[in-house]
């Protein structure tokens, strides 16, 4: 049963997400594309290019998209899937949320607590490498290009450099993306 | 008394309006909770910032659970985290209805090879900011560095980090906590 998957997965994925957006990416790389393989990488790395361009915080993105499309890519008509995708986005969130909810109810002094802060010590490592491999997952020859030296290829280690630096420097995340998109669709569609 | 429709319209504004995820919201969400609206101290609001960081889940959504609970309960906090993501939902879903009808489209297709590499550098970059945040020096990279490479290579599912971090992080106070006593 389909939805009892997406549901116990996304249920998993919000659980054990620390960091933010860019640390539940690793999770639900490897749990929709290595896993379960209800994705292929590069459907990945597309949900993720628009989850960046879009309002709205990237994790609630990204799970609405990939229910979406995981039921979609499983044989089911587009209403079906739009109501998985809406059971993952709910199952992302719901545990979060009851934690939060009686951890503001119950415990005024969390962040004194000698365990969470012993915790949290070893997580601010451990997340950084986390996203770390996120990234380097999503640098495979479906993002880049082949073979190596083709135009896609220098093309695209140019555009990862140029949006990697203007993207340190701050720059809005939505131009980045757009830039590159046009870019593309001149290098791509004239030469 | 606040009522749960100008909870959700906050939010709604602050979710609608953001695009980069939940680190881009939190000055929007102090300027119109602390500042604006004047329904939490900034006390308050800061106390609530480091919380939703600290606990798992959506920082966003975290933020919106815990506000819309200090403000009005249960309700409140649902009211706030609908307002916050019934945008962005509708929005991404529209996009994967036309994405499937024209990603073999030309023109789509030239600008997604564009993209790509993009938003993986968006992945990345935060990486490094992070890992100054963190004090990561010398002696502790190799944590994130393992981490990274387990991940990446031998393919070990990111809930095993995450599940080992916190025993280790349980242990070491165990063990502070008894060097502390003696």
């Amino acid at each position: 049963m389909i939805f009892f998957e997406i549901f116990w997965t996304f249920l998993k994925i919000g659980i054990f997400t620390f960091g933010g957006g860019a640390a539940m990416v690793a999770l639900i790389q490897n749990e929709v594309t290595v896993s379960h393989q209800w994705l292929t990488q590069k459907e990945f790395t597309d949900i993720l290019a628009v989850s960046q361009m879009t309002p709205g915080p990237i994790g609630i993105n990204t799970a609405t998209y990939t229910g979406y499309t995981a039921i979609f890519n499983a044989g089911h008509p587009a209403w079906v899937a739009v109501v998985g995708s809406l059971i993952a986005t709910l199952a992302v969130i719901i545990l979060p949320v009851i934690l939060m909810i009686l951890t503001v109810k119950m415990l005024q002094r969390f962040q004194t607590n000698r365990y969470v802060q012993s915790v949290m010590t070893v997580l601010r490592l451990t997340v950084v490498g986390i996203i770390a491999s996120a990234a380097l997952v999503l640098v495979n020859a479906d993002s880049f290009g082949v073979p190596a030296l083709s135009l896609h290829f220098v093309a695209s280690i140019v555009i990862f450099m140029i949006v990697f630096v203007l993207s340190i420097k701050k720059f809005n995340p939505v131009y980045l993306m757009l830039g590159a998109g046009f870019a593309g669709m001149l290098l791509y569609g004239w030469f | 008394m606040i009522k749960y429709c100008d909870l959700f319209w906050s939010f709604f504004k602050i979710g609608t309006f953001t695009i980069g995820g939940g680190y881009a919201m939190i000055p929007l969400m102090e300027r119109e909770l602390v500042d604006r609206q004047q329904w939490l101290s900034r006390q308050d609001f800061l106390d609530q910032v480091a919380l939703s960081q600290s606990l798992p889940g959506i920082l966003a959504v975290n933020m919106a659970a815990g506000v819309g609970y200090r403000i009005r309960g249960v309700r409140g906090s649902v009211a706030a985290i609908v307002g916050n993501i019934i945008m962005p939902v509708i929005f991404i879903l529209s996009l994967a209805v036309l994405y499937r009808l024209f990603r073999h489209n030309a023109a789509v297709e030239h600008f997604f090879m564009g993209v790509r590499p993009a938003a993986v550098a968006l992945i990345a970059a935060p990486v490094f900011k992070l890992a100054k945040s963190a004090q990561i020096g010398w002696m502790s990279c190799w944590i994130p560095i393992l981490c990274a490479l387990l991940i990446w290579l031998w393919g070990v599912n990111p809930i095993f980090i995450i599940l080992a971090s916190v025993a280790l992080g349980l242990a070491t106070g165990w063990l502070n906590k008894k060097t502390d006593a003696q």
